[in-house]
């Protein structure tokens, strides 16, 4: 008997508690639904490509969102005062008592007055190195750091530094950190747009896919409504085998991109403190998606698989009433 | 039992197949429904197993019009009727013993219940050393004895089939004509459809002529 014939021929085997060669009776043991058929290969293929994919998008769109928050709290976490050099005032002691003025301030982290050389090497690109700032009525800088989570009374800062450094004048950053906002929350916003057709996509490939699957069982759908099984027993079966179905490759989908964030948090984590971890840092913020985004891919695979479940049982429905 | 009153049966937008139909089957009878091929026996049969509806006439099951018969309960009533396909439609995933339980289990009978009884008619119809076997290492014959198991195993009170003797050899067909005798007298209504004049003159029974798509009944 060649291979395929003993797959053929399943064998007997004895029943429990029933001794003897009379006593071997079959058991139904199949399930009702082909398990191992090529289009529920196909099927758990699609799925777990497409998973991948927008889990890649949701993820990626996490770190969009975490490094745009990031970049507005960086500029939000910094004010500037500047002093305007004025013909008759001595901008030093200006500088000096703005900075007093600024550190007296509650809710301030650190004020740090830029001194001449470094204002000289910041006009630098500009102006070429070697020129007399003296001779140049040029502004001095005093940059006020504000601890995360901080509230200083700006309003309150700006009023005292009019009143006591006539020269001097306070900058929020507000006009920057509004456009800062308006883009971020416009590369969120295409974020979170791509994302949704990534998830149409998904979820449309994984219905048509499940359609085409459900397609080939069409003769065991068909057998089962004439010889009397009830339309919800049929789907239900269906059902249940296409959500183990979803879940497969939901979870190689999903798994594959968590273990490549899990890869990217890791070795963003190695390259910390170089030249090129901060950089990216800079750009992208941090490397990972955090729990949330964990929590979303795992959300992601759990939909597609019911996605899946509930496109075979519709399909099934739809099938039974084209056989009638 | 059955009873057909003017019914007509059209495909589409095509020309009517069947043509003002009116007899009825009685329980615990016994018919073959013939005629030429393309005469429309398989039509017939599949109304007579609800899987098509008339376009026109009144079809009478069980007592029930069957027009006005919801989804489920037309699954109840085909459990009343037990039905031989030509192409036979075993399941090729399943052995021959779970082609032959899928009645008993889609209407929800537990396997303890019911696992001798579909031994003993496996062993029955000769297939008691082919239970552990998959359809497609059946032969024809098999196969054929295996779907009227399947047919029967629930005790219809009808059992229909299409050309049951349409892939066996004349002592097969013998064999399966006993077998369909022996299950009208167990109280069974059978119809069986076929073209097969020498295995109908085995057997007295009522004739049902289709002819140009016009029912003909010789009692």
């Amino acid at each position: 008997m060649s291979t395929t014939d003993a797959r053929m021929q399943p064998q007997p085997r004895a029943l429990e508690g029933l001794p003897g060669a009379a006593d071997l009776l079959p058991r139904f043991e199949t399930p009702i639904v082909p398990q191992a058929t090529i289009s529920g290969h196909a099927l758990v293929a699609v799925i777990a490509i497409m998973t991948f994919l927008a889990s890649l998008t949701t993820g990626a769109v996490m770190l969009v969102r975490a490094a745009a928050s990031e970049w507005q709290a960086d500029v939000a976490r910094e004010v500037t005062i500047q002093i305007r050099s004025t013909v008759g005032r001595d901008i030093e002691a200006d500088v000096a008592q703005a900075a007093t003025i600024a550190r007296a301030a509650p809710g301030i982290a650190e004020v740090r007055p830029y001194s001449r050389e470094e204002t000289a090497r910041l006009l630098e690109p500009w102006l070429g190195s070697g020129v007399a700032l003296e001779d140049l009525p040029v502004p001095r800088i005093i940059v006020v750091r504000i601890p995360a989570g901080s509230a200083p009374d700006l309003a309150r800062l700006r009023q005292e530094l009019g009143e006591q450094v006539a020269s001097a004048s306070l900058d929020d950053h507000r006009g920057f950190v509004a456009r800062m906002r308006a883009m971020s929350s416009a590369v969120l916003a295409g974020g979170i747009g791509v994302l949704l057709l990534v998830f149409a996509a998904t979820v449309l490939s994984v219905m048509f896919a499940t359609r085409a699957a459900i397609a080939t069982n069409r003769p065991v759908i068909e057998v089962l409504h004439f010889i009397g099984a009830r339309a919800s027993f049929t789907a239900g079966h269906f059902q249940r085998h296409f959500l183990q179905l979803g879940l497969k490759g939901g979870l190689i989908g999903g798994g594959a991109a968590i273990a490549l964030f899990a890869l990217a948090e890791l070795t963003g984590g190695r390259f910390a403190g170089s030249a090129a971890g901060d950089q990216f840092a800079a750009l992208f913020g941090g490397s990972s998606i955090g729990a949330l985004g964990y929590l979303a891919v795992l959300a992601q695979v759990a939909l597609i698989a019911l996605v899946t479940a509930a496109s075979s049982r519709y399909t099934v429905y739809r099938t039974i009433e084209t056989i009638h | 039992m059955v009873r057909f009153e003017h019914v007509g049966l059209r495909y589409g937008l095509g020309s009517e197949v069947l043509h003002d139909l009116t007899f009825r089957i009685d329980p615990h009878s016994f018919q073959f429904l013939t005629g030429p091929s393309g005469a429309g026996k398989t039509s017939l049969l599949r109304l007579l197993f609800l899987s098509l509806r008339p376009t026109r006439g009144l079809i009478t099951l069980f007592d029930h019009d069957v027009a006005t018969l919801s989804k489920d309960a037309l699954s109840t009533l085909r459990r009343r009727i037990g039905i031989v396909f030509q192409d036979f439609r075993l399941l090729d995933h399943m052995t021959t013993y779970e082609n032959v339980a899928l009645p008993l289990r889609v209407i929800g009978h537990a396997e303890d219940s019911y696992r001798e009884e579909v031994v003993e008619l496996l062993k029955w119809v000769g297939l008691g050393e082919r239970m552990w076997a998959l359809p497609p290492v059946l032969s024809g014959g098999e196969k054929q004895r295996a779907a009227i198991a399947r047919a029967v195993i629930a005790r219809p009170q009808l059992l229909l089939a299409d050309e049951p003797t349409g892939n066996v050899d004349p002592t097969l067909a013998q064999r399966l004509l006993r077998l369909f005798v022996e299950l009208h007298k167990s109280g069974t209504s059978v119809v069986i459809a076929t073209h097969d004049i020498a295995l109908m003159d085995q057997f007295d029974a009522r004739r049902l002529v289709l002819h140009e798509g016009r029912l003909h009944v010789y009692d």
